[in-house]
């Protein structure tokens, strides 16, 4: 029942940097709850008898027991609740889409707004560091004897396999992590920028791993440096191969490869994972342009759109082929990128890129488009005005319009089914591959998705790992 | 891994060395025409750099670089028992190595290090290795003892005339195919107006002819697309795909413009690293 005396049908606001202070740093754009901040909007939970917003969180916290405890003030109890299933929290609690999980299933959001449930979790988590991370689980400064019977690989480390290490290493099993980059994270790193995720807020949940008995094993490539077969000849139990799906789609129309084109993921790891932004304190040079544009509308295009502008670029727009009513990304990102300047060029789409005598980009040639029928997905078709063309004077282009499965890991694992897009087929229940003992989750099973699917798949395997091995 | 540097021979002093690394993952998977891409220290960017040779007793391998910019200057300060932060590989396919008869093996510059390995493969595999290595003068010329012990042909041309033939590896090469209609195939490795330049040479032969690019990378395990190329009309990824590729159908001037792309932010990235001398710390 609500308690109409603290009652408040609208959420506790978050501060954050204001926008035209903040499109020129990489400083964290929300600022997160205080204790009081957090206490009221905890007290707005109705703590329901049957909570619908476990159910909408695809990594099962039991959130409203969380939110009791931080109502209470008892933040350690809260934290010890939302790690029991969530290795990531203050990763999860900053980017998953929690509109359409666990705050779109809020029952308060049928007639007000939903509890800020990602909110309260990263202020609950924001309140440890990885050494009393530990502590505060199990009550040892050292987290859990590894059972040294077994062994479990994770290929990839990105939020699947940080999942799936959590989980094992919870329960004692040693958990070896191989990443072909440099830095651990996957995508946290190198792709989503500081000013949404800290880097040092994955480095802090990847401490929190590591003192769980969690080894990380960087610069392996899997499938390249070491491959399934290595790691079962190496006595390991049971392999979880969580390589996301990095290769960037490009549009295959004229001008791609002049210079000054990019896929967001060349761009997005430059600037994050080679502190670019940072040029010349840090090697890795950024691209420069004062006109910029990004195609796409998903989160990524608004990540390398309010990177550029961070950057100094003058004008940034995103060219997108539907309108801003059927752009994939999350609201709040397009109203954040819109507010630090980032400009829409809708109904349009590029079909080359133009030159000038050196082979930089000097313009893109636009298609304009109109929506007609609905298609597969619900979403009204673009389809194009023809003969109806505009010019757009840019000496940048951005391209985030998707990614597929990376085959290097694939072509070296003979015998793993894959479907007709390249990913792996998996058990919907158990993770399990067409190889006995092989699991996989998160992009690379399933296509682009998002962070947290990607911890729920890591979570599914994990449990089935678990089982069979007893533990 | 360690990471750490075993052995440093100078090899053009000042400009090119050699690091022999102890990197056991990698040299127990390393093949010729595969490469590794390093990072030196904390603040670095990530180098492609092939590997010229590997020793999986000893577990190490070995990498030839020539000093052109900041990170590659940066190498060159490092001495025996220090230790390269990140080293990832062996990265690439691998080159395509078959019995198939007399190879010859073009190498320019520091790509005779690579082409060293190459070379090694093909000789191991049966064929008869022709080399043929070029360099402005003399003393920077690189391998050819190592080289003299396996390929039974060692062609050199040198721009001054130091060495061997006065002028280019092509003119060496338009003669030695002129003389041989049966040469399996050719490789070349080097600066990218030299391998452009060989392509032409065996085109009118109908030799088939193998390059190795050398884009600008960034992962090197496809995931950026910074080392696209085009490759027969196609867009292909130098790191994954490549970096071997058929030489008569690269896009050769695309790759020369792409790999100017950051020319001003590497001119500026050096001349701070001269000017203060602490080597990027």
């Amino acid at each position: 029942m609500v308690n109409k005396q603290n009652f408040t049908p609208t959420r506790t606001p978050m501060p954050e940097q204001p926008a035209d202070v903040r499109n020129k740093n990489f400083s964290e754009v929300a600022l997160g709850y205080s204790k009081e901040e957090a206490m009221a909007e905890a007290a707005r939970c109705l703590q329901c008898k049957k909570p619908l917003c476990q159910k909408g969180c695809p990594v099962e916290i039991d959130i409203k027991s969380f939110i009791k405890h931080l109502a209470d003030g008892d933040i350690p109890s809260a934290y010890r609740v939302i790690k029991e299933t969530n290795a990531l929290p203050a990763v999860c609690g900053r980017v998953c889409p929690q509109e359409s999980q666990c705050e779109g299933s809020c029952i308060l959001g049928k007639k007000y707004e939903p509890v800020a449930i990602g909110r309260l979790e990263r202020f609950v988590a924001d309140s440890f560091d990885s050494d009393s991370a530990c502590e505060m689980i199990t009550g040892h400064t050292a987290c859990s004897l590894p059972n040294d019977q077994f062994k479990v690989a994770c290929i990839g480390s990105g939020p699947s396999s940080l999942t799936v290490a959590g989980y094992l290493a919870a329960r004692g099993v040693p958990v070896t992590v191989y990443e072909a980059l440099h830095e651990v994270g996957g995508v946290l790193i190198y792709g989503i920028p500081e000013f949404r995720l800290p880097k040092s807020i994955v480095a802090r949940e990847v401490g929190a791993l590591w003192s769980k008995g969690v080894t990380f094993q960087p610069n392996y490539v899997g499938g390249k440096t070491v491959t399934v077969e290595d790691l079962f000849e190496d006595g390991f139990d049971a392999v979880f191969i969580g390589v996301g799906a990095g290769l960037p789609w490009f549009l295959n129309i004229p001008g791609e490869n002049l210079v000054g084109v990019y896929s967001a993921n060349e761009y997005l790891t430059r600037i994050n994972l080679g502190r670019a932004y940072d040029f010349p304190n840090h090697d890795t040079p950024a691209p420069k342009a004062k006109n910029v544009a990004v195609i796409g509308g998903g989160n990524v295009a608004m990540d390398a759109a309010r990177t550029a502008l961070r950057l100094g670029a003058e004008n940034v727009y995103i060219t997108y082929r539907r309108t801003q009513d059927e752009m994939p990304a999350r609201l709040e990102e397009l109203h954040h990128a819109i507010e630090e300047g980032v400009q829409l060029e809708l109904l349009t789409s590029p079909i080359a890129i133009n030159g000038d005598e050196n082979s930089h980009v000097k313009s893109m040639t636009l298609q304009v488009m109109e929506l007609g029928e609905p298609d597969d997905s619900g979403r009204r078709r673009p389809v194009a005005v023809e003969g109806k063309t505009k010019e757009l004077e840019v000496d940048m282009v951005v391209l985030a319009v998707g990614t597929g499965a990376n085959p290097v890991l694939l072509e070296a694992t003979p015998g793993l089914d894959l479907n007709k897009w390249g990913y792996i087929v998996t058990d919907a229940e158990t993770g399990e591959t067409s190889i006995p003992n092989v699991y996989a989750g998160g992009d690379i099973a399933g296509g682009s998705a998002t962070v947290i699917s990607a911890m729920g798949a890591g979570r599914r395997a994990a449990k089935t790992i678990a089982e069979k091995l007893g533990v | 891994m360690s990471n750490k540097i075993l052995t440093k021979k100078a090899l053009i002093p000042g400009q090119t060395s050699m690091l022999v690394l102890d990197c056991p993952q990698i040299a127990k998977k390393a093949k010729p025409g595969n490469f590794v891409i390093l990072r030196i220290h904390e603040k670095g960017e990530r180098i492609p750099l092939t590997i010229a040779d590997t020793d999986k007793e000893a577990g190490t391998i070995t990498i030839v670089y020539l000093v052109v910019g900041k990170s590659s200057a940066l190498l060159e300060t490092l001495n025996e028992g220090d230790t390269i932060l990140d080293v990832c590989g062996p990265l690439g396919k691998p080159t395509h190595i078959e019995k198939s008869g007399t190879v010859i093996c073009v190498g320019g510059g520091t790509g005779i290090a690579a082409m060293h390995h190459i070379a090694k493969g093909h000789h191991l595999a049966g064929n008869h290795v022709v080399a043929i290595v070029g360099a402005r003068s003399k003393n920077m010329l690189l391998f050819c003892t190592e080289l003299g012990f396996f390929c039974p042909e060692l062609l050199i041309a040198t721009d001054d005339g130091s060495s061997g033939h006065k002028g280019f590896v092509t003119d060496l090469l338009r003669e030695r195919l002129e003389q041989d209609k049966d040469v399996a195939e050719v490789v070349a490795i080097g600066p990218v107006p030299m391998m452009e330049a060989v392509a032409k040479v065996t085109e009118p032969f109908g030799v088939k002819t193998t390059v190795s690019l050398n884009s600008i990378m960034v992962d090197g395990v496809g995931m950026c697309g910074a080392c696209r190329c085009s490759v027969g009309g196609e867009t292909k990824f130098a790191c994954v795909d490549g970096p071997e590729f058929d030489g008569h159908e690269v896009d050769f001037n695309e790759l020369k413009m792409r790999l100017t792309q950051y020319k001003e932010q590497e001119d500026l990235s050096m001349q701070m690293f001269r000017s203060c001398n602490c080597h990027g710390e």
